[in-house]
């Protein structure tokens, strides 16, 4: 669970960055994109590095997800009677307890996100659009549920990372009470980072600072 | 003061179960919670009822026999208490009062409010200990410990085995109770030479009983009587890993 | 209630010699039992608490079949596990003078006299491996900067041999015993039977050859037999309904055992502990223990002035009377229980008790949190403060506390010789249920102590002489049915009587009744009277007693009943042993028997002994002397001024 997370906050991070290139303009970001598929030519062939990133990826999320499941049926399996009276949550924090909807949520993101971004099937550029007309009229004004829907995805992986990242440092022993404090602090500033990160580009385009 | 009380009545592991609901009137404040209990029971004996069974011993919370779930929060709301410590003064006068036994399936109800917590006993059994028979010991003061280690240990060895982590959990999880015994003798030099099979035999016994897995959400501390703390179970992670 | 003088007791196994060489002399005497045999051996421990699971684990060590009981969900819940301030050991880590032989000289003068030699000698020997044997199993004492363990004084002792681990060393102390034994059960050498209450002893042959149990999760009669019974079931001070004990203490283990021959000695010798949260109403259910350890630091004081109430911060330091310090000087608040229990009482009767009912005392922190500073008294005592602050609403950082004595500890109890067997061949009696060690008053912290000198490595040793002659065969079928049948007797008429009164209502009353007439302070009168009431009052409980469920199902009402049936018969025994000395020793205060001072007065010439009551049937029991013998400490008055 957590080396499968961390895997994908790594991913999130150089996401994130590549992103953000956009607001370099058009050609940075098209020829990032480029990039991204003829890295490490002509050593390798081409889209070698980016299938591998991406085989790791799908790997990790369903090695995550596999996880999830077995530990939610476990948790089912070992509390299977509910109280009667409301459960007061006595721990702090309302992250802890949004983390397996808001998986869902960030899993259903994924599949709409590379149909709409990485295959463009339901993207208006189509799939032989360039990545960054993709993203401009995927984000454009008129498409603003989409962009609506983007936002709630974030704000759910915001959620999921404040807990996740302390906990992957819990769960592999790294953490220790003196460290508490300061893990929690890195782990809500680095959700805020990236979800801030990702939002400013929908954002961005959503209000028409990029076109 | 006066209370309504929900009470969860179940006669034998394999009955239903359901809430039963209780008048309890002249409440002193100065009562102990488990006394409130005592005083209804011994009406309903005289009523031929069968009283509420409760298990409890010491009354001063460090037996670890008591026990319940009071408004939904393992030995009810007020911090670092057990069930047996708890004081009538902090409820409310007319308020209801809903009771319940620990819920986890590892911790199957026998009757009404007891519950069956063999399971911790099988994870002591485990590695819980020190390999040393009687009378081979060296003098105590052959190695000396250092002393914020020493308190560090003790603090992880006021677990009183009384089970409100594994009752609070989501998870149904016994991580900390576990890992504060793992954490107890991994901090001492008497531990180290079993230390890492003892990580290992003990969380893989706490799976073989059926507890959920641990997913960081800190309810188990927020009810600890004796606030275990949640470091305590990064300690028992390390172990595990190293073993 | 009449009883007869019968034949003086002698305890056989004693060994004689210089006092230093008798228990290595003991142990090499012993047989020794072939190691392929001991698999054969079966040995039944009551109890889990210091003493029974200390020796559970040890004799399933040395490959004895072992099977072990308790009332409990599980062993590590004895009371043993409420034991706060320490363990005493002559260790002299401190270079204070100590040794095994003031360890030895404190524990005859503190029992005032009325403790056997040789047994508290080798105590205080033994006392020095258990520290080892704690320490080696991950007991995490308390300890200094320099990593070694630190100790702290305690009442009696004026040198500092208590090992503590902060205020909870009862608990560390019982958790490393509770791990060695669920190794064992783990190794298989013992097999646990939690929830199982011992009802009756079986006695075939004149040998102690199994139990009676009842499961209490089913309500199932079951028979367990063996070469040898262990009982550690702890101590009966329950009889006092209000005690410090916890609610399942009972006597009934070892009043069954009475009944069946083992004889009971000094049944009245009771210590009322000075320091324990006075009683708040009718519905207390129990009482709860302020550590001695407490009188290190805090002081002792009422006010000057009889009905003297304004709050205890507006009272000048020249209107406080710290009586303790004022009429003790040289031990001052750290006087031996007994004495600083009726010097409270003492200033309450004149009309200068504090809090409700002027039932109460303050003990007082401001010097010392004044002296070295809220951290360090917190640091010491932070779970106590705790403990008060939650019990009362009281914050005792800001204001004293309140204490009052309470019924604490039972020095009484079934009579063994050295090897820790009881009259009964194959009975064996371990821990607080047996009488051996403290004579008519305990020394704080010396109660784990002998716990686990029993359990580790008396016993373990001297229970193989027993069993080097096993195994004892087959057991006659007639004694095990008989004890059987009248267990299942017992139950089916304390459900049948269907009265108007609960057990518990039953139990309140008789434990007033001790603690008015058979308390702190004794009278011939007062015993006179209860002996008069108890009978009675056992009469209407057989007849008016409310037992509600069944037989055959988790009843705790039914546990309850069973229990209080048998102290209504050991508060009889108590108040005719209390009635019979009278003299003043201990725990054990004649108001008849005192000095000019006020102090116990003993009397030498005609009561240094043993009582050992014997029951029977009819006529009323047997009193057995067992005379005690001073050739190491020179009888004298204790003195603590
Ligand atoms: C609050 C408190 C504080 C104390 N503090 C100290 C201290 O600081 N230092 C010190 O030296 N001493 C102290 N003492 C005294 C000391 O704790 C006890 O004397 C000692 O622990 C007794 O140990 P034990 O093994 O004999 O019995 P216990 O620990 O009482 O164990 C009795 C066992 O017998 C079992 N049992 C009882 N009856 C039955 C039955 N009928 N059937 C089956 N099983 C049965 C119980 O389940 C339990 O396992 C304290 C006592 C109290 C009450
Ligand atoms: C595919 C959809 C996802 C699902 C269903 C999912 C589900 C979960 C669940 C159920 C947990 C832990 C259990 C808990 O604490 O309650 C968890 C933990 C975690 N998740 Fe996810 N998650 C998903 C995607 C992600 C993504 C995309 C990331 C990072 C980019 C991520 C990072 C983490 C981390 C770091 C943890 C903490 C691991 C630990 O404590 O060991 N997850 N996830
Ligand atoms: C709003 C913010 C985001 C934007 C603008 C964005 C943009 C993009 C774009 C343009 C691509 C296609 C790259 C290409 O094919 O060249 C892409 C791919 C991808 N994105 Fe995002 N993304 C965002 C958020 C996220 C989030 C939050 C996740 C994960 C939880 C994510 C996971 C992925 C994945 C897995 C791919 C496929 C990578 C591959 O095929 O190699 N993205 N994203
Ligand atoms: S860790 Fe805390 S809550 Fe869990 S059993 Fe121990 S004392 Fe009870
Ligand atoms: S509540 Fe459960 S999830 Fe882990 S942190 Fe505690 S065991
Ligand atoms: S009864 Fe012992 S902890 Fe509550």
């Amino acid at each position: 669970m957590a080396v499968t997370g961390a895997v994908l906050v790594l991913y999130l991070v150089a996401h994130v960055v590549g992103n953000l290139k956009i607001f370099y303009g058009a050609e940075a970001f098209n020829d990032y994109a480029h990039w991204l598929r003829h890295v490490g030519e002509p050593a390798v062939p081409a889209r070698t590095v980016l299938t591998l990133v991406e085989v790791v990826l799908a790997v990790s999320v369903i090695l995550h997800m596999w996880s999830a499941v077995t530990l939610t049926r476990r948790a089912s399996k070992a509390r299977p009677v509910k109280y009667a009276a409301r459960r007061k949550t006595q721990a702090s924090g309302y992250a802890v307890h949004t983390m397996r909807y808001g998986g869902v949520v960030i899993l259903l993101f994924i599949i709409w996100h590379l149909l709409d971004l990485t295959f463009a099937t339901v993207n208006p550029a189509g799939p032989a659009g360039l990545p960054y007309d993709r993203l401009v009229q995927g984000f454009a004004p008129e498409r603003w549920p989409v962009t609506l829907f983007y936002v709630v995805a974030l704000v759910m992986l915001g959620l999921h990372l404040r807990h996740g990242v302390w906990s992957a440092f819990q769960t592999l022993g790294l953490a220790n009470g003196r460290s508490y404090r300061p893990l929690k602090i890195v782990a809500v500033g680095l959700s805020l980072v990236l979800v801030l990160g990702f939002l400013s580009v929908p954002v961005a385009i959503a209000i028409g600072v990029i076109k | 003061m006066n209370l309504t009380l929900k009470v969860w009545r179940q006669k034998t592991p394999d009955d239903k179960g359901r809430m039963v609901k209780y008048l309890v009137q002249d409440v002193s404040p100065d009562m102990s919670f488990l006394e409130m209990l005592d005083v209804l029971n011994e009406r309903l004996i005289l009523e031929g009822d069968d009283p509420i069974a409760f298990d409890h011993d010491c009354r001063e919370g460090i037996c670890g026999m008591c026990g319940m779930v009071i408004n939904g929060v393992a030995h009810g709301e007020q911090r670092a208490t057990t069930t047996c410590q708890l004081h009538m003064r902090h409820f409310e006068d007319g308020a209801t009062v809903t009771i319940e036994p620990w819920r986890a399936a590892p911790f199957p109800v026998v009757k009404d409010l007891v519950v069956d917590r063999s399971a911790f006993d099988r994870i002591i059994q485990a590695g819980g200990f020190v390999s040393v028979p009687a009378g081979s010991a060296p003098d105590a003061h052959a190695v000396p410990v250092k002393k914020d280690d020493a308190d560090a240990a003790f603090d992880a060895a006021t677990c009183i085995g009384c089970g409100a982590c594994v009752a609070a959990c989501p998870n149904g999880s016994a991580s900390l109770f576990t890992a504060a015994k793992i954490t107890h003798l991994g901090l001492l030099p008497q531990g180290q030479p079993e230390r890492d099979s003892r990580a290992k035999a003990m969380v893989d016994q706490m799976d073989l009983e059926g507890f959920g897995g641990c997913t960081n959400t800190g309810e188990c501390t927020a009810v600890c009587p004796k606030g275990i703390p949640l470091d305590t179970i990064a300690q028992m992670n390390r172990d595990y890993l190293k073993a | 209630m009449n009883f007869t003088v019968g034949e003086p007791l002698i305890d056989t196994k004693a060994p004689e010699g210089p006092i230093e060489d008798r228990w290595d002399k003991r142990r090499f005497a012993a047989k020794l039992v072939n190691p392929a045999n001991k698999r054969k051996l079966n040995v039944i421990v009551i109890g889990t608490g210091l003493a029974g699971g200390s020796a559970a684990a040890t004799l399933g060590e040395l490959g004895y079949n072992v099977t072990s009981f308790c009332y409990q969900d599980t062993p590590r819940r004895a009371h043993s596990i409420a034991a706060q301030g320490g363990i005493n050991a002559a260790k002299n880590y401190r270079g204070d003078g100590d040794s095994v032989h003031r360890l030895f000289y404190d524990t005859v003068k503190g029992g005032d006299f009325r403790a056997r030699e040789s047994n508290v000698y080798r105590l205080a020997q033994v006392s020095a491996n258990i520290i080892d044997q704690a320490v080696a199993q991950g007991v995490p004492f308390a300890r200094e900067y320099g990593g070694l363990l630190d100790t702290r004084s305690f009442g009696g002792a004026q040198v500092s041999r208590t090992f503590y681990a902060r205020g909870q060393t009862g608990q560390q102390l019982l958790l490393g015993a509770y791990q060695a034994l669920e190794r064992q059960i783990a190794a298989g050498t013992v097999a646990m039977h939690t929830r199982h209450e011992m009802l009756d002893l079986i006695v075939a042959d004149g040998r102690a050859r199994g139990v009676i149990v009842r499961d209490m999760v089913t309500g199932e009669i079951e028979r367990h037999l063996a070469d040898a019974v262990v009982l550690a079931s702890g101590g009966y001070g329950n009889v006092f309904f209000l005690s410090t004990n916890a609610k399942g203490c009972n006597t009934t283990a070892i009043w069954r055992a009475h009944r069946r021959g083992a004889m009971f000695a000094n049944p009245c010798y009771t210590q009322i502990h000075p320091t324990c949260i006075p009683v708040s109403g009718e519905y207390q259910s129990k009482l709860t223990l302020m550590s001695e350890s407490l009188r290190n630091d805090g002081r002792v004081w009422v006010p000057l002035r009889k009905g003297d109430d304004r709050p205890a911060g507006d009272i000048p330091d020249d209107e406080r009377d710290y009586y303790l310090e004022r009429i003790y000087p040289a031990f001052g608040n750290l006087v031996p229980r007994d004495i600083a229990s009726r010097a409270a009482k003492n200033v309450c009767d004149e009309g200068r008790g504090v809090g409700p009912g002027g039932l109460g005392v303050y003990l007082d922190f401001r010097d010392a949190i004044g002296r070295l500073g809220r951290d360090a008294v917190e640091q010491k005592y932070g779970n106590l403060f705790e403990m008060y602050e939650r019990i009362t609403g009281e914050d005792p950082y800001s204001q004293p506390m309140r204490i009052y004595p309470a019924v604490h500890y039972t020095m009484g109890g079934l009579w063994v010789d050295y090897d820790l067997q009881s009259t009964i061949p194959g009975l064996f009696v371990i821990g607080e249920a047996n009488f051996s060690d403290h004579g008519a008053n305990r020394l704080g912290a010396s109660a784990l102590m002998q716990g686990l000198a029993d359990g580790y490595f008396v016993l373990p040793t001297t229970i193989g002489d027993y069993l080097a002659d096993g195994p004892y065969g087959e057991v006659d079928e007639g004694a095990v049915a008989e004890a059987e049948i009248a267990v299942r007797g017992r139950i089916a008429r304390l459900l049948s009587v269907n009265g108007t009164r609960t057990a518990d209502s039953y139990h309140r009353e008789l434990g007033k009744l001790m603690w008015d007439y058979c308390g702190m302070e004794r009278t011939e009168e007062s015993l006179r009277k209860a002996l008069e009431r108890i009978p009675e009052l056992r009469a209407e409980f057989w007849q008016n007693v409310k037992v509600s469920g069944e037989a055959d199902e988790l009843n705790q009402a039914l546990e309850r009943a069973g229990r209080v049936a048998d102290f209504f018969d050991l508060a009889e025994l108590m108040c005719l042993d209390a009635l019979h000395r009278t003299e003043s020793c201990g725990g054990h205060f004649r108001a008849e028997s005192q000095d000019a001072d006020g102090e116990a007065l003993r009397d030498d010439e005609n009561f240094a002994y043993v009582a050992a009551w014997q029951f029977q049937p009819e006529g009323g029991p047997v009193l057995h002397k067992e005379k005690l013998d001073y050739d190491y400490v020179k009888m004298s008055q204790r003195s603590y001024k």
